[in-house]
């Protein structure tokens, strides 16, 4: 029996479901952290970042009114398809320069953090509202609601366990998202939007492009329809993104200042970080 | 000097015998539709960038009927369209004022008292919009009502029962009676291309509404789908040229329903250019019916300006 050829692997972009290539038809090489050549994958442009956000806002009015109770289950079977697929991110983890026990550690992380902020869709309105006491015959509270289209730099290592740990929490609370994956290490965010798309996850939630930073986080922050910013990715000085998500005030989160410990408990900061306070006054007694 | 085809170098008379003109419409050369489709499809991969861009987004924009054809339509509802359409970007003098505002005939006197001095035009649909299905004397009284409430140009509809069981005496001479109705409005006339069938349809109603006095012909009411496409506005491009070239009668064209984005419309532009030439683009020789396009192009336009995507939060609903 002769040999098989290789049946080699072109990562394409994920945008409103569909898994399209670059607008512009430009590919990027990815490389082990040992330098061997992995794979080609999709370099988003300018006009893919359009697509993106334009996809995003058409389903973030889907997500947003789903019940916190059904965006929970639908993400707890996100859980359930990850693990499943375990074995492949585990070997795609390690193409960033891990071993094969941290990395199966990292995916474990990974699939638990999901889990975490999964049981979170419908409890965060506990937390973060309120049953504010007002001199007055009003019933007064206040609700955390979804701000609307995130963009989201991720973290360029761990490169799977700081997807989960910046997106989960933007879709626990019923945002849409529009995430930048990790410039070095993109296979294993790919792979997520894999396992996204066979999940019921709706088309369009989540949106991937791969490719340069430098390029696409310019074009997202300055993005009128985009609403808010996580900046957690960006290595270095973030001014001129921050200063771009001004023109329609964005929500932004800044780069974290040092080293962050992606396997500690993560707490409630990332759910609390883009959701818009909502305070109702109703009459009493009337 | 342009030669004609043998098949429209006479053309029918209007009142001309039902013979003579179902002689001149089935005499008209064919349509290759899979060539239609494929030209069609060829000009829309044109890339129009830049200052090139900006001009054919400020053209569309002055290019736009503002249409509002909802049973739900209000005093209130047409009054801010009437706003909107004088200056569509309320943060932006230099936006040009759109061509026409669309809406049924009760409530032109309003749209006629908001538009007042701003030379935007009032279009009115009448002739039983949006199926047609009406006497021709209650249709007559449609239009006279319109253009006695001050609309400056009527959109009727023909019968297509009649047209397509091959009745086209009697589609014509509506569309001369209608026009005869029309005084100084203008007359577009909506063939309803979705109904129809086939691109020779299209071809001989173009004609035909052409020959009985349309100073426009209308893909569509917006009602059905589909509705405008290329392929149909290629042909009916090609109808007005060869018309201009037989009779030296400018007849514009007035694609309806169905184009949302900048992008289409651009492309729909590049078929005008390309098909019946550069003194198409006008206002005055074609025209988008829309509603939802509009905010798309000022959108496109403010990225031309500034660099920057826009997002429909920061422009007027309608």
């Amino acid at each position: 029996m002769p040999d098989r050829l290789d049946v080699r692997k072109t990562y394409k972009l994920y945008i409103g479901g569909a898994f399209p290539r670059s607008e512009s038809g430009r590919t990027v090489t990815i490389d082990a952290a040992d330098g061997t050549f992995l794979a080609n994958a999709a370099r988003a442009s300018r006009k893919d970042v359009r697509d993106a956000v334009v996809a995003a806002r058409k389903a973030f009015g889907g997500w947003s009114t789903r019940t916190a109770y059904n965006r929970g289950q639908i993400l707890y079977r996100v859980a359930e398809l990850l693990e499943g697929r375990r074995d492949q991110f585990t070997a795609e983890v390690r193409h960033s320069g891990l071993g094969a026990q941290a990395a199966g550690r990292e995916v474990d992380a990974a699939v638990d953090r999901w889990v975490w902020y999964a049981g979170w869709t419908d409890k965060i309105a506990q937390v973060e509202g309120a049953s504010n006491p007002v001199a007055g015959p009003y019933f007064n509270f206040s609700v955390p609601e979804p701000t609307g289209v995130v963009a989201i730099v991720a973290p360029a290592t761990p490169s799977l366990l700081g997807l989960v740990s910046v997106l989960a929490p933007v879709l626990a609370t019923g945002s849409t998202a529009v995430v930048v994956a990790s410039e070095p290490h993109p296979l294993p965010a790919v792979t997520l939007t894999e396992v996204l798309a066979t999940s019921d996850v709706p088309g369009g939630v989540v949106n991937l492009l791969t490719g340069h930073v430098d390029e696409l986080a310019p074009v997202l922050a300055a993005h009128a329809d985009v609403d808010a910013m996580d900046l957690t990715g960006i290595d270095g000085d973030a001014t001129e993104l921050e200063q771009a998500a001004a023109g329609n005030v964005k929500r932004v989160l800044r780069p974290p200042a040092g080293p962050v410990d992606w396997e500690a408990d993560p707490g409630v900061e990332r759910l609390r970080a883009f959701v818009e306070t909502k305070t109702v006054w109703h009459p009493v007694g009337v | 000097m342009t030669t004609l085809h043998p098949a429209i170098e006479t053309l029918p008379e209007p009142g001309g015998g039902e013979a003579a003109l179902r002689g001149f419409l089935h005499g008209l050369p064919g349509v290759d539709q899979v060539g239609a489709e494929a030209r069609a499809a060829g000009l829309a991969t044109r890339s129009i960038k830049r200052e090139s861009k900006l001009w054919a987004l400020e053209l569309a924009v002055r290019m736009t009927d503002l249409t509002t054809l909802e049973g739900a339509d209000t005093p209130g509802k047409v009054r801010a369209l009437c706003a909107k359409a004088r200056r569509p970007d309320p943060s932006d003098p230099d936006v040009p004022p759109v061509a026409a505002v669309c809406v049924y005939p009760d409530l032109v006197p309003i749209a006629v008292a908001a538009l007042a001095g701003s030379g935007v035009h009032v279009a009115s649909v009448a002739t039983a919009f949006p199926s047609g299905r009406a006497s021709l004397a209650v249709k007559l009284a449609d239009v006279a009502d319109a253009v006695a409430a001050g609309a400056s140009e009527i959109d009727m509809v023909i019968d297509r029962g009649a047209f397509l069981s091959g009745r086209y005496g009697q589609v014509g001479e509506e569309i001369a009676a209608v026009k005869a109705a029309c005084r100084d409005a203008r007359l577009k006339v909506i063939l309803e291309t979705g109904e129809l069938a086939t691109l020779d349809n299209v071809r001989r109603a173009s004609w035909l509404a052409m020959t009985h006095g349309a100073d426009f012909i209308k893909t569509s009411t917006g009602k059905v789908s589909p509705a405008s496409t290329l392929p149909v506005i290629l042909v009916m491009l090609e109808a007005v040229r060869d018309f201009h070239d037989a009779t030296a009668r400018a007849v514009g064209v007035k694609a309806a329903g169905g184009i949302r984005v900048a992008k289409d419309a651009i492309r729909y532009l590049v078929v005008v250019h390309e098909t019946a030439g550069a003194a198409w683009l006008d206002p005055d020789r074609f025209r988008f019916g829309a509603s939802s396009l509009l905010n798309d192009l000022l959108m496109q336009r403010r990225k031309q300006l500034t660099g920057v995507y826009a997002g429909p939060d920061h422009f007027t609903l309608d």
